[in-house]
């Protein structure tokens, strides 16, 4: 019974591990080609405090599920079905507008998910993310500013952003999932219940797009699959690029 | 004999790689140190960001530093919980801070609300300086501008 309960922690760990490792690279692909060089900066940073969230989150993942695997093993050496991260971080950056709906979509959710970790019973775990919950705060904010600021800005910028709305937006829905591994965390008190995450997403999400005139898409699309390891097309060319380097000299160091 | 004290002070003068006028010291980042009946020394950082790459360099250095007095089982861990905070940098590190042109993170009450509300131009002084963004060329640096003197120049954002 136990080691079923340490099996779900650690799945629930590697899941937001890999959001964050993730989104953290696609961010990184910005770097040297953001619109202004202050968002260059920003964007690498976020990318960074996301690498760093990742890597604790391995860390105690490698703990959990007992394989001592390192953190460059999870990251590297991992293909794509193994890789149990939502749909909605992986999608690609396209133009300015979708990075920041997208940022918008997933820091809000993990501003809510860290500050509710900071009660979770896996005592390393709230540590992780009472340190994360600060940085996610600025990560918020600066989605929130731009978006405000495109949405309610130009002819073109809000069209941009409302095209970003309409693609990213089914994505959303699997952000809030139910499964067996989400129904075992909650009941341990280890992990957040997604059903309040959702209503606190919600409302964040939704004050945004009103204040930025953007329309929230309805539509009944709801692709999934992230959390079992099926992923979409552009993923596979990420995890290439990405996982390179590492495959090609195994064991190179700086 | 060596006394924990003194460890503590030679770990607490390494350098901050990416600010080498800052000790760990001076940043609040030296957790603990302690001797084990065994006469290992245990040293705990806390980084100041999740992902700040200098943690690696500055574990490095405070190992070699306590190895280089004679300490064969030095143990450097890094410790998330509680999670720094900019209220834990010294006195000595704002002023070094602003010496080295970079704004020190203002200071804060109990509620965490910034007490003082100017962020001073480290460069002329005027207290009339904007945000020009939240991210600068550290994780924990915003860059402002100063109506005063034209400059733009790092603030060590409060965190």
């Amino acid at each position: 019974m136990t080691l079923v309960v340490a099996d779900a922690a650690a799945v629930y760990t590697l899941r937001i591990a890999d959001d964050c490792l993730v989104l953290s690279h696609r961010l990184a692909q910005w770097s040297s080609y953001a619109p202004t060089l202050e968002d260059d900066i920003a964007l690498t940073n976020i990318a960074l405090d996301l690498l760093g969230q990742a890597r604790a989150l391995y860390a105690r993942t490698a703990e959990l599920d007992g394989t001592g695997r390192s953190e460059d093993d999870y990251a590297f050496l991992r293909d794509e079905r193994e890789f149990v991260n939502c749909l909605l971080v992986e999608q690609e950056n396209g133009d300015f507008a979708t990075t920041i709906v997208r940022q918008l979509l997933c820091s809000t959710l993990q501003l809510a998910q860290w500050q509710a970790l900071t009660s979770s019973s896996d005592a390393q775990l709230a540590a992780i993310a009472a340190k994360a919950l600060k940085e996610t705060t600025y990560h918020r904010d600066h989605a929130t500013d731009w978006t405000l600021r495109l949405g309610d800005g130009t002819d073109e910028s809000h069209r941009r952003m409302e095209a970003a709305l309409a693609t990213l937006w089914p994505y959303t829905h699997e952000l809030f999932e139910n499964d067996d591994v989400t129904r075992d965390v909650v009941d341990s008190g280890v992990g957040a219940d997604p059903e309040p995450l959702r209503i606190e997403w919600d409302a964040h999400v939704s004050r945004v797009l009103d204040e930025a005139t953007l329309v929230r898409p309805d539509g009944t699309w709801q692709p999934a699959g992230g959390r079992r390891g099926l992923h979409t097309e552009g993923f596979g060319y990420m995890l290439a690029e990405m996982q390179h380097l590492h495959r090609s000299y195994p064991g190179v160091t700086w | 004999m060596t006394s924990v004290d003194e460890i503590r002070r030679l770990a607490g003068e390494v350098p901050d790689p990416e600010m080498p006028a800052m000790t760990i010291e001076d940043l609040g980042i030296l957790r603990d140190v302690r001797v084990d009946a065994s006469g290992g020394v245990v040293v705990d950082i806390t980084p100041t960001y999740s992902g700040c790459p200098a943690v690696e360099v500055i574990c490095a250095d405070v190992e070699r530093s306590i190895r280089a007095r004679g300490f064969r089982d030095v143990t450097v861990r890094v410790v998330l919980s509680p999670a720094w905070t900019t209220d834990w940098m010294t006195d000595q590190g704002r002023r070094k801070l602003r010496e080295y042109g970079i704004a020190p993170p203002r200071a804060r009450g109990a509620d965490m609300h910034v007490v003082e509300l100017a962020v001073t131009c480290p460069i002329c002084d005027s207290p009339h300086t904007t945000e020009v963004s939240h991210f600068g060329s550290t994780q924990c640096q915003a860059v402002r501008t100063c109506a005063g003197c034209g400059d733009t120049f790092p603030h060590f954002k409060e965190h």
